[in-house]
């Protein structure tokens, strides 16, 4: 039978489960209702078993005073904020923490990336020791060093400075002291010329590359640029009469009094220090082999029509190197996102800490709090990566 | 068909094993397993606390320790699961284990929403501990201060009530283990530790030097410590609370360990009933008649296991206060034998 059957073809509509398409059909339908059982088990138990311990489901205590301190927030926030207050909180801490560890990853990834290429034998030995160490030794221990090794014996801010004195820049136990900007009314204006330099140097830019493509003359838009985005604001900063004024922290009874300049928590310096230092050694790695998947047949092939060095680097090699490197780099900001939450371990009050830590031993409410920490980290994570795969798109191989 | 019967097989079996887990008769369940499984602090001398060689020892482990010879007439058939603060609850509503005596104080949110409170078996306040250099002696100097505590606790709280209705600034460094919490302050990121009197006077036995700290005067708190238990099982939350209450009025009616043997003898018809020689007052509780004689005869009465764990001749030199019975001055009074 089975020799007739496949040279004739199924009949229209016809229902056999020797048909390859009918059994693929059932196989695919089986493994859907196996997904939506599974999913619809778990959401039962879970209704089933708080039902049985009298839990009630819900949002509400998101408006329920929370009634504990937070160390850092970005926002106001203070005791009679309410629990989703503080959902807010954490999540900038977790933000900001991440967003400036992935910009110093990347800046420190590519600089040692590029060392580890140097023909300096010193600078190429040192670049491989700071991968070869930093990558090897688990985050959380890092964690650990920066904050228990490093910044906690620092002296106390009691130690170093009197009642009263001024700090303009001080390091001790209780974290980094610095200056904290305070704008006054014209300076607005001067950050509106600023913003206006940038375009305009963007568009000048765009219009010399333009008129090289036409004409083939260049124009050489360095001296363009940095009048337009330093000399015009720093002309407008002095003619608005300087209005902007450092104030510098002030020593209390203990500590720094609040509200006296920007102090920088030494839980957060710790975490970002790890976070970075940690992260900064994949993306080397990523940064070298993407340097190194272009052939050297291109350099050569450039000098040989002529261009020096530095355009070789910026118009053959980079741009090449660039697709390799995009795809693995969105991972490493994404692992270093998700690795912030190691917070917890040293106090910093981020998402984690505060919302699925402290919110959640004072509401008991699980499955609210766990499912909205979950939804964060995944959207901060499809942001990241659609983010990433729109600049992959614009840096990747075009294929005619 | 092979597959489709394959997957009625396996989602037959798979409902069945899943059937919602059953609260009720916790007893049953420890009498099953061959021990109490108590949830504990990860290392609070005094009332947690492991030895080198894993011997867990405090006054919470001798409730614990209470509850394993009531039931199985052998106070050593009890195990100890370390928990942190934010871990506790969800490990006891979990089933994962039997009771949580783990200094966690009584407050109405807990006991609705987490479980029981059969009993007190520590009544504390919240203090405040810093350095002697800082040259203060009240708390009501403490503005501007960084208070070190632990996250998912009372005392957390407690703090930011106490500075807000003092209009005091502070900055809180919460850690999640106790431990942190003391390393932390030991070296200098806080300029105030705060928990329980109690815990302060235990943690302050680790710090590299003890005589450079003082606790001061003020309580700012009611702290009352005990076991919690699941809701939904009120023999389980009866037998802790009379292994509780046996211990005191063990101390009250003058039995101790060390005396309890011609105690039995005794004439006095409150020690005939409490050591099980008369009545059947252990039956009612599902336990052996003579469940407190084997309580106070391996853990000791409540006064014992106060000074053998937390008392004026331990580390933690802590005076009976409020813990002192009833009829000495203190609070610790229990339902009698009857």
């Amino acid at each position: 039978m089975a020799e007739v059957q496949s040279n004739v073809p199924p009949k229209k509509g016809g229902f056999s489960l020797s048909d390859t398409k009918t059994r693929g059909l059932i196989y695919q339908a089986l493994t859907i209702a196996m997904v939506v059982y599974g999913i619809w088990w778990i959401i039962d138990n879970a209704a089933n078993n708080m039902a049985a311990q009298n839990i009630k489901f819900g949002f509400g205590f998101l408006t329920t005073q929370s009634g504990f301190g937070i160390i850092q927030s970005l926002i106001d926030y203070n005791e009679s904020s309410s629990y989703g207050r503080v959902f807010f909180v954490g999540l900038l801490n977790t933000l900001i923490v991440a967003l400036i560890g992935c910009i110093l990853t990347t800046i420190i990834g590519f600089i040692v990336g590029v060392g580890r290429l140097s023909k300096n034998w010193l600078i190429n030995k040192i670049s491989t020791i700071y991968v070869e160490t930093l990558r090897n030794i688990p985050l959380l221990l890092q964690i650990f060093f920066w904050y228990n090794a490093v910044l906690k014996p620092l002296p106390g801010p009691r130690d170093v400075h009197d009642k009263g004195d001024q700090l303009w820049f001080s390091l001790s136990n209780n974290g980094l002291m610095i200056p904290k900007p305070i704008p006054e009314g014209g300076f607005w204006i001067v950050f509106t010329i600023f913003v206006l330099g940038i375009i305009g140097a963007i568009v000048i830019k765009k219009w010399a590359f333009n008129r090289q493509m036409a004409t083939g003359q260049q124009f050489k838009t360095i001296w363009t640029t940095l009048g337009l985005i330093i000399v015009l604001p720093l002309l407008a900063f002095v003619v608005m009469g300087s209005p902007l004024h450092f104030q510098p922290g002030e020593m209390g009874t203990f500590r720094p009094n609040a509200g006296f300049g920007l102090n920088v928590i030494p839980e957060f310096i710790a975490l970002l220090l790890a976070l970075v230092a940690y992260t900064s050694a994949f993306v080397a790695e990523i940064v070298r082999a993407g340097i190194q998947s272009v052939s050297h047949g291109q350099t050569e092939a450039s000098y040989a029509l002529g261009l020096r060095p530095g355009p070789t680097l910026k118009l053959i090699i980079i741009p090449q190197a660039m697709r390799v490197i995009v795809p693995p780099l969105t991972s490493q900001y994404l692992n270093l996102t998700k690795n912030s939450s190691l917070a917890v371990a040293i106090a910093y009050p981020d998402l984690v800490a505060v919302f699925t830590g402290t919110v959640l031993n004072q509401t008991g409410k699980a499955v609210e709090i766990i499912m909205m920490t979950m939804l964060v980290y995944l959207s901060i994570s499809l942001v990241t990566s659609t983010f990433m795969n729109w600049y992959n798109d614009r840096v990747k191989l075009v294929e005619r | 068909m092979n597959l489709l019967k394959i997957a009625a097989y396996t989602t037959a079996i798979v409902s069945a094993s899943f059937v919602a887990t059953s609260y009720a008769a916790t007893l049953d369940d420890v009498k099953a397993n061959g021990a109490v499984t108590c949830g504990v602090s990860q290392g609070l001398p005094g009332f947690s606390n492991p030895d080198d060689q894993g011997n867990w020892s405090g006054l919470d482990v001798d409730t614990c320790r209470a509850v394993a010879a009531a039931v199985f007439g052998d106070a050593t058939k009890a195990n100890f699961k370390p928990l942190s603060a934010k871990t506790r609850f969800t490990a006891l509503t979990s089933g994962e284990i039997d009771m949580l005596p783990r200094n966690t104080t009584e407050t109405l949110s807990r006991d609705a929403q987490h479980g029981n409170f059969p009993g007190v078996n520590y009544y504390d306040g919240q203090g405040f501990m810093v350095r002697k250099d800082l040259g203060v002696s009240s708390a009501k100097e403490l503005g501007g201060a960084a208070v070190c505590t632990n996250t998912g606790t009372t005392t957390e709280l407690n703090v930011a009530d106490y500075f807000r209705s003092l209009g005091l600034e502070y900055t809180v460094v919460a850690f999640e283990k106790a431990d942190e919490v003391v390393a932390a302050y030991d070296a200098g990121r806080c300029d105030v530790y705060t928990t329980d009197q109690s815990g302060i006077a235990a943690q302050r036995t680790k710090l590299a030097d003890p005589s450079a700290h003082v606790i001061l005067p003020e309580i700012i708190s009611k702290e009352p410590l005990g076991p919690m238990v699941r809701h939904g099982d009120d023999q389980w939350f009866d037998i802790v609370k009379w292994s509780l209450n046996c211990m005191v009025d063990a101390e009250e009616l003058g039995i101790s360990s060390a005396n309890i043997d011609e105690m039995k003898g005794s004439d006095n018809p409150g020690i005939q009933r409490i050591l099980g020689e008369s009545g059947d007052l252990g039956q009612l509780l599902g336990l052996p008649n003579e469940f407190c004689y084997s309580i106070v005869k391996q853990v000791g009465n409540y006064g014992e296991s106060f000074d053998r764990n937390v008392g004026p001749d331990t580390p933690l030199g802590l005076s009976r206060g409020l813990n002192a019975l009833w009829k000495d001055g203190g609070i610790m009074y229990a339902a009698p034998f009857r």
